[in-house]
Formats: C-alpha cells, structure tokens, sequence
C-alpha cells in the first residue's frame, strides 16, 4: 500500500470517529433537551436515506440506467429482515448480533431479488429499463399486500426496534465505504466504461452483461440493508409506503446531489430527508419550497450540485496546512469522511 | 512486452491468424455480405475497400461477433471464432477501432487503456475493498503497461487528460491505444483516418507500421483515404454489395476494371485507366467525407462522424 494512501486512510478513519464523537457529545449531554430522541429520529432518517441514496448511485451516477423502483428492493429487504427477527424473536441472541443478522438477511434477500430482475431486465437499456424497475417495484408491493406473511395489507407492527442510531453511523459509514472502495477499483472503472459507452466496452473485452447484473445486485443489497435499517427503525410498516414517490424521492436526491458523486448522494439524502422536518412548521409550503429548491438546482446546475466532484478530507487538511510531500488520492474513506460532513449538516 | 512476443512466436507461419471461409450473412431477404473469404498472414497489413455501403463494416461486425454469421466461419489462429459474443472474441485476439469515435470520453485517457487491460487483471472484489498488496500492484502493474502503449502513439503527456478533451486526430491514436491494451493478434481499423489532416494521416501510418514491428500484430484496414490504402497496405480486398470483386496487389487493384467500375461507374472507367492513384486519392476523400451509409454504427450517431470531421479541414 502507498504511503499517502495509508496517511489519507487514517486521516480519514480519524475522521469517522471524530464526527462519531461530535454525535455522541451532542445526543448525550442532552443539549436539546426532551428533542433529543426526535433529533436522533431524522438522523437516522437520514443514514439509512444515504445508504439508499449512494447505492442507487451506484446504478445512476456510476453505471449510467436510471432505476424508478429502487423503493422495492428496500421493501424486500426491511420485509425479510422483519419476518427473520419476528421468526428467532424469543431465541435469546443479543441485540446486536441480532442486527447485524437482520441487516445480513435484508441485504440478502434483496440482492436475490436484484440478481433475479437484473438477468433479464438488463437486456433493456434507457427508458426501457427504468419502466421496468417501476413494474418491479409495484408488483412487489402488490406481492407484500396479499402475502399473509407480511400482515397481508394491514400494517406490519412489533417489529424488534433494533436500529440504535449509533449502530445505524456505523453501518452507514461501512457501507458507503464499501461502495466507495468498489468504485475505485477495476470493477467502478470497467462500470463507469458501460456507462460511457457499451459498444466500445465490450469491444475492449468486457462481459457487460456481467457487469451491469453485478452492480445491479450491489445495488440492490445495499437497498435491502437500508430497508432492514428502515424496518427496525419504524417498528411498524405497511407495503404502500415503499410507493412510486418513495423510489422517485430517491432519484430526485441522486441527481440534485450529483449523478457519480458519491459526497453529493450523502449530503443530497442528507439534506432533502432533514428539509421536510425543518420544514414541519411551514408544512402548507413544505412541497412548493421542495420543487422550488428542485427547480433552481435543475437551471443552475443541471449536473447536480456536485456534478461528479468527491470532498476528500485529507486534500481539505492539506489546504489548510499546506503540507507538503503527500500525494493526493485520498482513498476510502473520502466518502465515509464526506458523509459525516453531510450527517453533520442535518443536525 | 516479453511473453505477448513470446505467445506470438508459438503460431506456426503456415496458420493464418485469420481466416474467414465462405462467411456471409443475410438480413431478411438481404445478403449484405456474401462469400467473405480473406486470410491474414502475421504482421500482414491488409486493406478492405469499397464505396459507401458495400458491406465493410458489416464484415467489421461479423468478424467482432456483433453479428452471427448466417455462412461460413472465421478462424482466429486456426480456431474456430464463430457465434462467439463480441467480449469472447476480444479475449481470443481481435480487437477494433470505430469509425465513429467511440472512446470512454468522460474518463481519463490513462483509464481508457486501463480498461481494455481489465480482462487480463485478475484481483478480487474482496482484494478492492481490503486494498490488498495484490491490488495495489497490479493497478500499479496495469497502470506501467498501459504508459507504455500510449508512449507509443504519443499520448503519454496527456494520461491525465479527460478522453473528450483530446483533439480528434489523438482521439483516433486513444483508440488504437486501447484497442492494444486488449492484448490482441488482430487489429481491424475502421476508417483510422477519416478525418485527419494529411500530417495527422502520417504520424498514423507510422504508428500503425510501428505496433507491427513491435508487437507483430496483423492488421485489416478499411479506409476511404485510397492513396492511404494503396501507400500502405500489402493486400488488398475490394467488395460491392457484399460480394468480393477483386483482391490483389496495390498495383493491380489500380488498374482493375470492375474497381472503377464500382467507384465510378461504366463511364469513368476509360478516362480514370489513363489516370494514376492521385485520381483515386480525390474520390476517395469525397467518399469519406459523405460516408452516411447504411452501416449500423453511424446510423446510431450519424451527427458525431459529421460533427467530428469538420474541425481539421
């Protein structure tokens, strides 16, 4: 590993546990008061948001198709992960064992189902496929009405409450790295090669269908991992919650932020799921200052506010000290860093 | 370098690195081409001409397994390549350019070559994620090689260069670049000079001249630019309507009759005997300069061969 690689990882690791901590003091010394848990609420809110955000990224900013039914792989994830917690309910594991199996098994089970849609649906491309993924997510949500196993329409409550938001930064954080690092490989550029041009692609010798079923899976399991975050949050769900607006919610935040830029996935998710609740008082305007908001990135940076620039902490620090002698590059945990910045915003 | 010469040298001479028998295919009712028969010797350069819509790409297509033949077959090394998908075919050594530029424009002309090499790297998701000594060295591996093919068609003070940026004459050499990086025995260049300035067409030449020496890659041109084809090519095949009409020498496709006679017409045909290549050279250009055939890749982006063409004349 090079040396300003190794530096840019621990500034960035630092990074992580710096904001962890800011969180930590803030939510614990009880600044806000009775608010605390409210606060903690649109935090958590706001990580699983990014979690689905970034991975739908995957699929808009990195590989170029645009997904309209990224709520459905969420729905299957925070659906099996709800029945597998309710199924070994009384057998005695601890909590976070627990979660983490539940975040397993969402993620899981919506990668199957991301496997199983992708393999066929990844033969269309465009406009073509984006009607697909909204067939998809409406027969799942169809599915999840008349499954007894889900509450069969009604509302799918005592679900464990599992998801401490401490837990939820850190899978967040995980994730985000995990799909920062994947990008940043062979695999991200051979990706963001389909997304440029798939006829030369596979003239340069890459298998695109494997490719593009392969970070539709990723996807898909992220979003099912956010969903299992989403179940254990809530408690309680009911299928037509994971509806068409949910999905475009999640695209709207992808292309605000930035198609291809995973800092602008973070703060993008970050900002539109903490807008609404800092928005409550004026909740008559709230949607027209949404679409405003829209509107005006849409003219003024039809790129998304960050286009397909990344924030990196360690570039940041050496423009503030100046030091000299380290490569730029910072790796990893860039974008770990660049969700606490985001988190932090919201708070 | 070392073991890609040391592949190369175990093909006995006698095998043909290509051989295309009795390849067709029909659309419909339409035979678009029919009866390709062609050999490729190692280090051969051989030309494929003939005017707009004979059927050049598409045998481009059937040899890159865009399309399946419907006759025939083609050997890549004495095996057999047919109904193979166009990545598979890349793997066994046939690479191509477009005659529409076709790069990875929003990525760097470093991670253009480095994709090409993509098959050849062998690391895991796994080892991205941990950011394991393996993937370090092979990215680091990958990223000497691929500055080496772009040493050689120039490029390599530009690796950092967003591909779109690049002129259009260095965008052609990109190409070739990247086509190199997929290791290949087989380079099919379709129309590397539509375009280009007479300067630019040059550097090409000896580039083209310059990875055969090195590498002992054969090569199929298809060009427009005829005084190009007759400079350089050591064989040359014409087709019309998808039918072989002549194959020879430079020399005698020139003075061929049923040539001109597809360029120009019965008319022509005496006037343009009495003339020499020069001739050829001009209608060749206007050939190249119309080129909005019935070919499949431009009719996808026939604004960009127009759009892309102007900026050098």
């Amino acid at each position: 590993m090079p040396k300003s690689a190794k530096v840019s990882s621990l500034i960035n690791l630092i990074g992580v546990f710096a904001l962890y901590f800011l969180f930590l003091a803030i939510f614990e010394s009880g600044i806000f008061g009775a608010k605390t848990d409210y606060f903690k609420g649109i935090a958590t809110t706001a990580c699983y948001t990014i979690i689905m955000v970034t991975s739908l990224n995957l699929l808009v900013g990195i590989m170029g198709e645009f997904s309209l039914g990224h709520a459905g792989f969420m729905s299957v994830g925070a659906y099996a992960s709800a029945v597998f917690t309710n199924a070994i309910a009384n057998s005695g594991i601890p909590d976070f064992p627990m979660f983490l199996l539940a975040l397993l098994v969402g993620g899981a089970a919506a990668a199957l189902t991301g496997f199983l849609v992708g393999v066929p649906a990844l033969k269309l491309r465009g406009d073509y496929l984006c009607i697909v993924t909204v067939a998809f997510a409406e027969i799942i949500r169809v599915c999840f009405t008349n499954f007894k196993i889900t509450g069969g329409g009604r509302t799918m409550s005592g679900i464990a409450k599992l998801s401490d938001f401490y837990w939820v930064y850190w899978v967040t954080v995980v994730c985000v790295t995990l799909m920062f690092l994947l990008i940043r490989s062979r695999f991200g550029r051979t990706v963001r090669a389909i997304r440029e041009d798939y006829i030369a692609a596979e003239a340069s010798g890459v298998n695109v269908t494997f490719y593009k079923v392969a970070t539709f899976t990723i996807s898909a399991f992220f979003a099912g991992v956010a969903g299992a975050i989403y179940a254990h949050y809530m408690t309680a769900m009911i299928p037509t919650s994971f509806n068409f607006a949910y999905s475009a919610e999640f695209l709207t935040e992808v292309i605000i932020g930035g198609a291809g830029s995973m800092t602008g996935s973070i703060i993008g998710a970050t900002f539109l799921s903490a807008l609404p609740e800092a928005m409550r008082t004026f909740a008559r305007y709230r949607m027209l200052a949404y679409s405003i908001v829209l509107v005006i990135v849409m003219i003024f940076r039809p790129g998304g506010i960050f286009g397909t620039w990344e924030f990196s902490l360690t570039r940041l620090l050496k423009k503030i000290f100046r030091v000299k002698g380290t490569a730029p590059g910072g790796k990893g945990a860039d974008a770990a860093k660049a969700g606490k910045t985001g988190k932090g915003a919201s708070v | 370098m070392t073991e890609k010469k040391a592949v190369s040298a175990e093909v006995p001479k006698e095998t043909p690195v290509l051989k295309a028998v009795h390849l067709g295919i029909s659309f419909g009712g339409l035979k678009a081409v029919d009866d390709f028969n062609m050999e490729i010797g190692r280090s051969e350069l051989v030309g494929l001409i003939g005017p707009n819509g004979a059927g050049k790409t598409t045998v481009f297509n059937l040899l890159t397994g865009v399309y399946k033949p419907t006759e025939g077959a083609f050997y890549l090394n004495g095996k057999k390549m047919n109904g193979r998908k166009t990545y598979q075919v890349v793997e066994e050594g046939i690479a191509r350019t477009f005659q529409n530029i076709r790069l990875f424009k929003k990525m760097t002309v470093l991670e253009n070559v480095k994709v090409a090499m993509n098959k050849d790297m062998h690391y895991s998701p796994l080892a991205s994620i941990f950011r394991t000594n393996s993937f370090w060295r092979e990215e680091h591996d990958t990223d000497e090689r691929a500055m080496e093919l772009l040493d050689i068609v120039g490029l390599g003070d530009k690796k950092d260069a967003m591909a779109m940026n690049l002129p259009y004459g260095q965008q052609r050499k990109l190409e070739i670049a990247r086509a190199l990086g997929t290791n290949m025995r087989l380079l099919l260049l379709d129309e590397p000079a539509a375009g280009m300035n007479p300067v630019e067409t040059d550097e090409l030449l000896d580039i083209i001249n310059n990875i055969r020496r090195t590498f002992g890659i054969s090569v199929l041109l298809i060009e427009h630019d005829m005084s190009l084809v007759m400079r350089v090519c050591e064989r040359i095949q014409v087709i019309d309507y998808g039918v072989t009409i002549a194959k020879g020498t430079p020399e005698e496709i020139a003075h061929n009759p049923r040539v001109i006679e597809a360029y120009l017409g019965k008319q022509a045909e005496k006037e343009v005997l009495n003339m020499k290549d020069a001739s050829g050279h001009v209608i060749g250009e206007e050939g190249s300069a119309a080129a909005a055939d019935a070919e499949p890749d431009k009719a996808e982006k026939p604004d960009e061969t127009a759009g892309a063409g102007t900026p050098n004349r």
